[in-house]
């Protein structure tokens, strides 16, 4: 892990955590709904754990930042359900359903492009301020 | 002119620890972080150069004393233990930008002034 430096690698890194968050999301949302014929194969959504990186001199500078040390399967089982003419049912009859929950998925997307856009916001104005504090005394 | 520079120096460094409360608003445990503003100008305004009595004495320089951190008290705590508040993080964080926006717009006059007192004009 590289040291934070400045501004933007806090807002930078966070932005990539936040994009990796949505890329989960849409995995999770694309494989919605698909079916399996043993609980194994069955598709279980994924999530990003997200861990605070501090910088080196915490306690004198304070700044942190965010990244994505694993990605995770839901411990959520998936749904066992009985379709016996469907072509992946196993001898029994039963197929499992990919253990996704949409609507938690769409909260999550959400509530991660809210959050990235918070990131982007805070370095476009300090890219402002950037530029204005370069320009003083003109 | 330099209480002004002390300003803008600790307005940016707070404008960073902002920036990192944003970043970690969604990574649980993570608690809120801040400086109080007030307290720390009136430590750093003053910190220059020792004073020396003797020729002898070497010229030194007294480094800025360590920020103080301070935790933020949450207004609504929860349940994964984050005590970012986006609402309250982001009003801060605007806060901050116009009053570093304000000191920078005294320097500027400062040294305008500066500027046309050199020039004569």
């Amino acid at each position: 892990m590289s040291e934070i430096k400045n501004i933007f690698d806090i807002s930078g890194r966070a932005m990539a955590s936040q994009l990796v968050r949505l890329n989960t999301v849409a995995s999770n949302l694309a494989n919605a709904g698909t079916i399996a014929s043993t609980k194994e194969e069955a598709f279980r959504a994924l999530k990003p754990v997200f861990q605070t990186t501090y910088a080196d001199q915490l306690k004198h500078s304070g700044v942190s930042t965010v990244d994505v040390v694993t990605i995770a399967e839901v411990t959520r089982a998936p749904e066992k359900a009985f379709m016996p003419h469907h072509p992946s049912a196993d001898a029994d009859g039963f197929v499992y359903r990919a253990a996704v929950d949409e609507n938690e998925e769409m909260v999550e997307m959400v509530e991660a492009s809210r959050q990235y856009q918070n990131n982007v916001e805070v370095i476009s104005t300090i890219r402002a301020l950037m530029m204005r504090t370069i320009n003083m005394g003109k | 002119m330099n209480f002004h520079a002390q300003a803008l120096e600790l307005r940016s460094r707070r404008n960073e620890i902002l920036a990192s409360n944003i970043a970690n608003a969604a990574t649980p445990n993570f608690k809120a972080r801040d400086l109080d503003f007030d307290s720390e100008i009136k430590r750093h305004v003053g910190i220059g150069p020792l004073q020396t009595t003797n020729d002898q004495h070497f010229p030194t320089m007294v480094a800025a004393p360590d920020n103080k951190m301070l935790f933020r008290e949450p207004i609504n705590p929860s349940l994964d233990g984050n005590t970012v508040e986006l609402s309250v993080e982001q009003m801060e964080f605007s806060e901050n930008v116009t009053r570093y926006q304000t000191t920078l717009t005294f320097l500027n006059n400062r040294i305008t002034g500066l500027m046309s007192a050199i020039k004569g004009e």
